[in-house]
């Protein structure tokens, strides 16, 4: 299948870990990604909370884009892709709406009509690629890692969708099949504060020390993400939180997509696991050396 | 008959801001579900963040019911939401709270309540916002710098070792890039901005200057015998 891809402001630099390991599991599965040509950003939940009809009319240039392809949008940023589909569902629901931003979108050059389907890479892998197929391709067997899925509050949330609301399954039996020991993780979508680490600090370096709790209390290995903003802030801040709590967590962080593109066999390098600020534990960088199980 | 005219009459200041709270919560699909809430308080429950309100998301509705928008207004509530869409989940009502804080926001913003974390909230969102209007996409790395020159010097500096470790791992931009299509995403963003300006959307079934049950336009007040 085609998708048309929307990588997101956050995975063009700051996440390349991200960006790069998903279009490498996408193409390791026969999977072809179109990067949307010149997308802007969503505006992400911040703008959301500012203007309405502005926000709107933003995001749903990339959706116009991606329309002209014909193609489905595929958003691994968790904000990208409640905002695409928040949008969507607004310009469905409200026609005053989709009228008002049809009218900015014609400044532009450009109309929606409301086709595009929003969707992420979690959903796109597990319901159309299928297990099947990833367990064919993989080259690696997680066996004895332990796995703590984390996916955070804005790919399940607010409507349901691919997942469960509460308690999403779809990780857990991706890397259960892989082979993982995949620990219970009560908090896999309790919220990490997102930006509230930029503006009230405290509170967000509390929410995520109870996040790196749960995950070691449970005996994990690595924290797998689904988000850029929980992924920053769960590794960049590991120290701080350390030093504030008297904590010693040494938790690698890692996208999905990287620890899939390691049980599909793809070089490190490519994964951009390179690009991660805490050192991978030894049953990772062993299972990284073995080439073939 | 003539006093019960006078139950629940809100100052005019009240008036506005829950005309103009009311107008933001017209956008929202379903937003009138805000007339079911049972004051349950799952939602206060649910919040990650609630230990750290100062008005729990429970009470907004019960003061907004109260026409008191104004102390929801200088609330710390407002600006901590982190959207994580939890209440949102679980409302047995059905009630879009996360969307409601939005307009919330949307309204102190509008009305320019300035309590001190509104001001991080807002100074942040703006400058989001400018570096949105002047290159397309976000530039984290001047997000950020621009937002701690503004807060908190002091933390920037702070933040350089962070800084440096990324630059060594390759995942910082040094300069920001406009996306090929700037001018046209301009004129689109313009154009919004002037619609948004002309809207005036129709409220809900409200009066604005009811307050208590009676703001939710279901109960109709009767005189007591011999009043």
């Amino acid at each position: 299948m085609k998708y048309a891809y929307y990588p997101g402001c956050s995975l063009e630099k700051t996440q390349r870990g991200y960006d790069e390991s998903v279009r490498e599991v996408f193409e390791a599965l026969g999977q072809e990604l179109i990067e949307i040509d010149d997308w802007n950003c969503c505006g992400a939940t911040i703008y959301m909370s500012v203007k309405e009809t502005v926000s709107l009319a933003v995001s749903s240039r990339n959706l116009a884009l991606a329309e002209k392809m014909g193609l489905d949008i595929i958003a691994p940023c968790s904000s990208c892709f409640t905002v695409l589909a928040k949008t969507n569902r607004i310009l469905n629901q409200v026609p005053e709406m989709h009228k008002d931003v049809n009218e900015a979108l014609t400044e532009g050059g450009l109309s929606y009509k409301g086709k595009t389907k929003v969707r992420h890479p979690v959903d796109i892998l597990m319901n159309d690629v299928g297990i099947e197929t990833i367990l064919h391709n993989s080259k690696k067997s997680l066996n004895g890692l332990k796995v703590a899925p984390y996916y955070g509050c804005q790919i399940v949330r607010p409507e349901k969708g691919f997942d469960d609301r509460e308690n999403p399954i779809l990780l857990d039996r991706m890397f259960n099949k892989c082979g993982a020991d995949v620990v219970p993780f009560p908090m896999k979508v309790r919220c990490c504060g997102g930006m509230l680490m930029t503006t009230f600090e405290d509170t967000a370096l509390k929410l995520n020390m109870e996040l790196l709790q749960c995950a070691d209390n449970n005996g994990a290995d690595v924290i797998v993400t689904t988000c850029p903003l929980c992924h920053f802030n769960l590794e960049a801040y590991q120290d701080k939180i350390n030093e504030k709590y008297q904590t010693k967590y040494n938790i690698p962080i890692l996208y999905f997509t990287q620890l899939l593109g390691i049980v599909l066999g793809l070089p490190e390098k490519k994964l951009g696991i390179d690009s991660s600020f805490i050192p991978m534990c030894k049953k990772i960088t062993d299972l990284m050396e073995v080439q073939y199980v | 008959m003539e006093q019960i005219k006078h139950h629940g009459l809100m100052s005019r200041k009240e008036v506005e801001l829950r005309k103009a709270f009311l107008e933001q919560v017209h956008i929202i699909p379903a937003g009138e579900r805000i007339n079911r809430c049972i004051q349950c308080g799952t939602c206060t429950g649910s919040c990650p963040v609630s230990y750290a309100m100062d008005i729990s998301p429970r009470e907004l509705i019960a003061l907004f019911r109260a026409g008191e928008m104004e102390m929801i207004m200088k609330s710390r509530t407002i600006w901590i939401c982190a959207s994580c869409y939890a209440c949102t989940t679980r409302c047995p009502s059905g009630i879009k709270i996360t969307d409601i804080i939005y307009a919330l926001k949307r309204t102190a913003m509008e009305k320019k309540y300035q309590s001190q974390q509104a001001q991080q909230v807002q100074i942040l969102a703006n400058l989001f916002i400018q570096n949105l209007m002047s290159y397309g996409r976000l530039h984290e790395g001047t997000l950020i710098r621009k937002y701690y020159m503004k807060t908190n010097i002091k933390k920037l500096f702070g933040l350089i070792p962070l800084g440096r470790k990324m630059f060594q791992k390759k995942r910082i931009a040094i300069l920001p890039k406009k996306i090929k299509a700037y001018a046209s995403l301009s004129r689109i963003i313009k154009k919004a901005q002037e619609i948004e300006m002309r809207e005036e959307p129709a409220l809900l079934g409200y009066e604005p200057d009811y307050v208590g049950y009676k703001a939710l336009g279901e109960l109709k007040l009767e005189p007591r015998k011999g009043e």
